[in-house]
């Protein structure tokens, strides 16, 4: 399985994106991300950027305001996803030029089509910028 | 602010994000979230709403669930999205629905249909969106309506649909391996196609499959090699490039398929040698991403057969990452470390230093890795140390789950390389002081019956001092607030049992902490069931040695509050009490003979001493007994036996006497499973329990020498009575205490494990021979399976130490360790015994001889003085995460990712004289003699590790 969720959260713990690739029930994303935010935002810059959760590993990277925190399996390799987690705000950066929390908030359906093409069933299965972003670039053109 | 709020957006729906965006706390968010639920369920059922319109308001459903709030409502015009006949509306759609429903929502069978109809789409990207939901949306029972579209779809033009197709497949045999079984091919065929991302994404299922079954995938092993060969040597585009690595997220997938293939075959692996060797040198080792493909090569070497080539740079590269003053570099060598020392263990000497800092260090997330590491080497040798660690730790922590997993580890090293029982059981009480609910309640069985069978050897003397060290220790705990339940019954069944056996403490000083214990527990009934049986034993033991009993008024009043007591157990065990003091001393010693918990209960089945009875009968005329074998002339013993085990169809008779069986022999299977942890799980298993069964045929047994025809029979009913493993209480005295587990049933064969008592005959000394001759032979210091500990623990030597009345932990590891060469990382005990030593001269010597030490440990100390200032300064020059504070652009840091992401590589210089290249002689002496320095002088960097092995 690899990634189980890719969450975004600012800095007072409220949550901008959420993307689970495994079911969990309102109420299961709620206590999830409530600890895991509390867990992640305490911690300071020094310290590593993975935290172990339950059975589970949390790898988080700060950009700004906001909080990317991406859960995954035991064997996954963190610094992959540590990098997995800079690709991703780099090919929003290409997007939407200098992107910001607000982007994200008004443009929630763009982020989560460059994830739908950068992972898919929990694995990441594209990092060329042009190809995750030519599908969303094409779509706009058409609207 | 071009960027937020395109021109087609409404202001409502801007007003709301702004809003969300603005919110100062928890409540308020709700707040916006609840009337915007009002609004929405109110214009969303409107006739006609605009396409752009709805596409706005299903966004907003989004919000609604993402900020915790339900949005079912609404998912139905999410459905109806998926339609639409525009594309962004229809990905809108399939996005929101993917959110909403999980693969067993109803509204799902409204989507395959539309799913259905998109896959056939001549515009590849509604294909793709197709495809999207199918990854998510389609359960087992709706693989087939979309199977044979998406097999189609693996041929298509477009690169981008045939890998969505490929990760559709991957799903469909996540969720239904039988479904695409004959398709497997298709994932072979698709690793050769043109586009690197379609192979890249191939990888997925290929895992998997790999995973699953790797012998059918051998012979891939070449293809894999050479497609990790071109990339590395970048024949990809450059689209694939990150922090100019060519594809690094493919070759760490190819390098995870090439562990599991070379793992245990020396043929494979010598293929990929060459390849993995190259990227070892290719990989740029100044970036996160460079490092994360390195920490895989580590990986896989440590997991394909041995090279020494390459262990060797996978060395180099772990010791880099320790040294490093990254966090998640330590944190990534640490880990790897815990693969390699499983193939070359004497890697983890040269890290010493670095793995101590990493477990002193504040970081959690460090700590516990470390703790994973030092789990991995623990031996016979340093398990002192690393448990008394583990439990230091397991003290700080509030997290159950993981408190759990590390409680659960310290019973698990302590049962495999205790080096005495006295250890073991202090290491055992700390453990159920301070996480004692979480703790299986096997392991406390297991405590008591090491306190009351000892050490396995013809040593009563040691013995009882381990019990009055237990009683000592217990009568303090007692003290404590608040003791969780498991202990409780340990120490109430201990004080029963040994409380007043060795004449320091009174029976009234033990019966009276027993009352506090009741009463303070008084909702708890299984402890105080514990506490009233421990009564009931105190008392019959002083009847029995002719001591005056006097209750205390305490006790007294307890006994009357249990006699009218609800719960039919402690009516029982009060009754019972009652019973046993009005006996003389005689009878008492009879039902509760003292410290008898370990015998074997005989059953004398043959029911010989009916004999007269019955002859008595006979001579009047009664007629014998014949067996029912016997009168149906068919059934032999072994049939008969086998009804024993399970046919209750065959007569009333039998019904009848079977019944408590086959819960005992369901558990004897169960009983064998050597484990220990903390889960429930069966029943961890020693040797002692195993070794009981060859000393229950009784031939020592006089009063049964009459009944030898039935030797046969008698060894079933061994089975049954006299090997009563599975908890201690059965075998004991006080099997009474089961009967709260066991229920009203149990109390009848208590009262026939009583009565059978009585013909008994003491084995102790045999069994105690046997116990010598199986565990003092063995002295073997060495890793065994969990059900050998208390093998290790009769090591002649570590006996001998264990007596010594206070063998704390630091008297333990310098009596032990200097005898030994110090081979593993964290003996600790070693720089202990130098500082302890009368003469520091050899290594003064050494030091003279070697005049570069001084140098090192003097720059080693600096370094270390100047560590943390140094990591200030090199963050206040990164920019990494400091300086956008003013929340404008998340990645203006962005043009200089290398500064971005190293910042260990300017620290790394200082460090370097800490290095130690283990092929140099004198470099390993040095190293040798830098460590002891550590150990005699306390570095500011871990004082506490010093601490407690000078202290």
């Amino acid at each position: 399985m690899g990634i189980r969720f890719i969450l975004m959260v600012n800095k007072q713990g409220q949550t901008r994106l959420a993307q689970y690739y495994e079911w969990l029930t309102l109420e299961e994303r709620r206590a999830l991300e409530g600890e895991i935010v509390r867990k992640c935002l305490a911690r300071n810059e020094q310290q590593c950027s993975f935290v172990e959760h339950r059975n589970y590993k949390i790898v988080y990277r700060r950009y700004a305001s906001l909080f990317f925190l991406v859960g995954v399996d035991n064997d996954e390799n963190e610094l992959a996803i540590l990098e997995f987690i800079h690709l991703l705000v780099e090919t929003m950066d290409r997007h939407f030029g200098n992107v910001c929390e607000l982007d994200i908030m008004f443009h929630l359906e763009k982020a989560h089509f460059m994830l739908e093409e950068m992972v898919m069933n929990g694995s990441v299965v594209e990092t060329s910028k042009a190809n995750i972003l030519s599908p969303i670039q094409l779509m706009e053109k058409a609207s | 602010m071009g960027s937020q709020g395109g021109f087609n957006q409404s202001k409502e729906f801007l007003d709301l994000v702004k809003s969300i965006g603005e919110a100062r706390s928890k409540a308020e968010e709700d707040r916006i979230v609840l009337s915007e639920i009002e609004t929405l369920k109110r214009c969303i059922s409107e006739p006609d709403i605009p396409k752009r319109k709805m596409k706005e308001y299903i966004i907003r459903l989004v919000y609604i669930e993402m900020l915790g709030h339900d949005a079912s409502f609404g998912y139905i015009h999410a459905v109806k999205m998926t339609h639409d006949d525009s594309l962004i509306v229809k990905r809108t759609g399939y996005l929101a629905v993917t959110l909403f429903l999980n693969e067993d929502h109803d509204l799902i069978i409204l989507i395959v249909n539309t799913i259905q109809k998109d896959l056939k789409s001549d515009n590849y990207l509604v294909v793709c969106a197709a495809l999207n939901a199918v990854c998510r949306l389609i359960n087992e029972e709706t693989i087939p309506a979309v199977l044979p579209q998406v097999v189609e779809l693996l041929a298509h033009p477009k690169e981008a649909v045939r890998k969505k197709a490929i990760m559709a497949l991957h799903r469909f045999y996540q969720k239904s391996p039988s479904s695409v079984s004959h398709l497997i091919s298709n994932f072979r065929k698709r690793l050769c196609d043109n586009d690197p991302g379609v192979m890249g994404a191939t990888l997925c299922p290929l895992f998997d499959l790999i995973t699953q079954d790797v012998n059918s995938y051998k012979d891939l092993v070449i293809s894999f090699v050479s497609i990790l060969k071109q990339v590395a040597e970048r024949r990809l585009s450059k689209a694939h490039d990150y922090h100019q690595m060519p594809a690094p997220f493919i070759q760490i997938k190819l390098l995870k398929i090439l562990a599991l293939l070379g793992s245990g075959d020396k043929q494979a692996s010598e293929n990929m040698y060459t390849v993995v060797g190259d990227i070892f040198r290719k990989s740029d080792s100044s970036s996160n991403i460079g490092n994360a493909v390195l920490y895989e090569c580590i990986c896989c070497v440590s997991s394909i057969y041995p090279n020494p080539k390459l262990l060797d740079s996978a060395a180099d590269v772990i010791s880099r990452f320790l040294k490093s003053d990254s966090h998640n570099l330590k944190y990534m060598g640490i880990d790897a470390l815990g693969r390699l020392i499983k193939i070359s263990p004497e890697i983890a000497e040269q890290h010493q230093l670095a793995v101590i800092d990493c477990l002193e260090d504040p970081d959690d997330t460090l700590k516990r890795k470390t703790f994973e590491l030092l789990y991995k080497m623990t031996k016979s040798t340093n398990v002192e140390v690393i448990v008394y660690r583990m439990i230091d730790y397991m003290i700080s922590i509030t997290d159950n789950h993981y408190k759990t997993e590390i409680a659960s580890r310290c019973v698990e090293l302590a049962e495999q390389f205790a080096p005495s029982n006295q250890w073991f059981i202090q290491t055992m009480n700390k453990v159920f002081e301070h996480a004692g609910d979480l703790v299986n309640i096997k392991v406390a069985h297991n405590l008591m019956r090491l306190i009351a069978e000892g050490f396995g050897e013809d040593d009563d003397n040691g013995d009882s001092k381990l019990r009055s060290s237990a009683v000592e220790s217990y009568l303090r705990i007692l003290g404590e607030p608040k003791l969780p339940s498991v202990f409780l019954q340990v120490i109430c069944w201990v004080l029963g049992e040994y409380g007043t056996s060795d004449g320091m403490f009174s029976a009234s000083d033990i019966t009276g902490k027993l009352c506090d214990v009741a009463e303070a527990y008084s909702s708890n009934e299984t402890v105080k069931a514990y506490a009233v049986t421990a009564l009931m034993k105190i008392y019959a033991f002083e009847i029995a040695a002719g001591r005056k009993v006097g209750m205390l008024p305490e006790c007294q009043s307890l006994m009357e509050e249990l006699l009218a007591s609800h719960s039919t157990d402690l009516q029982q065990r009060a009754y019972e009490l009652q019973a046993v003091i009005g006996l003389d001393a005689h009878a008492v010693e009879c039902i509760m003979p003292s410290d008898a918990s370990c015998e074997d209960i005989e059953v004398d089945k043959g029911l010989s001493f009916l004999d007269g009875y019955i002859q008595e009968a006979i001579e009047k005329g009664a007629q014998p007994y014949i067996p029912e074998s016997e009168r149906s002339g068919v059934l032999n013993i072994g049939n008969f036996r086998n009804q024993d085990h399970h046919e209750p169809s065959h007569g009333l008779r039998f019904e009848a006497y079977e019944l408590p069986k086959p819960a005992v022999q369901s558990r004897i299977p169960q009983a064998l499973l050597p484990s220990t942890e903390i889960v429930p799980v069966p029943e961890p298993m020693y040797p002692r329990e195993t070794y009981q069964t060859p000393v229950t045929p009784i031939p020592s047994n006089p009063s049964n020498a009459g009944s030898a025809e039935l030797k046969l029979r008698l060894d079933g009913v061994q089975q049954k009575w006299g090997r009563p493993t599975y908890t201690p209480e059965t075998s004991t005295s006080n099997s009474t205490s089961q009967k709260s587990v066991n229920g009203a049933s149990a109390v009848n064969s208590t009262r026939e494990t009583y009565a059978s008592r009585k013909p008994q005959v003491e084995i102790s000394h045999e069994k105690q021979k046997l116990a010598a001759s199986l565990f003092g032979g063995s002295s073997k210091p060495e890793k065994r399976p969990a059900s050998g500990h208390k093998v290790s623990k009769a090591s002649s030597h570590m006996v001998e130490k264990s007596h010594v009345p206070n063998s704390s932990m630091e008297v333990a590891s310098e009596k032990t360790v200097p005898a030994q060469p110090p081979p593993d990382l964290l003996d600790l005990g070693e720089p202990t015994a130098t500082s302890t030593a009368p003469s520091l001269d050899p290594f003064k010597q050494l030091e003279a001889l070697l005049d570069t030490t001084q140098d090192a440990s003097a720059a080693n100390g600096a370094t270390a003085a100047s560590r943390s200032p140094d990591v200030m300064a090199l963050y206040a020059d990164t920019p990494v995460f400091l300086h956008n504070k003013d929340d404008a652009d998340l990645l203006s840091g962005l043009s200089n990712p290398s500064v971005t992401n190293m910042p260990g590589a300017t620290a790394r210089p200082q460090l370097t004289q800490s290095s130690s290249k283990g092929s140099n002689p004198k470099d390993s002496l040095e190293k040798d003699a830098l460590v002891r320095q550590m150990g005699v002088n306390p570095s500011r960097q871990n004082p506490n590790l010093f601490k407690d092995l000078l202290g």
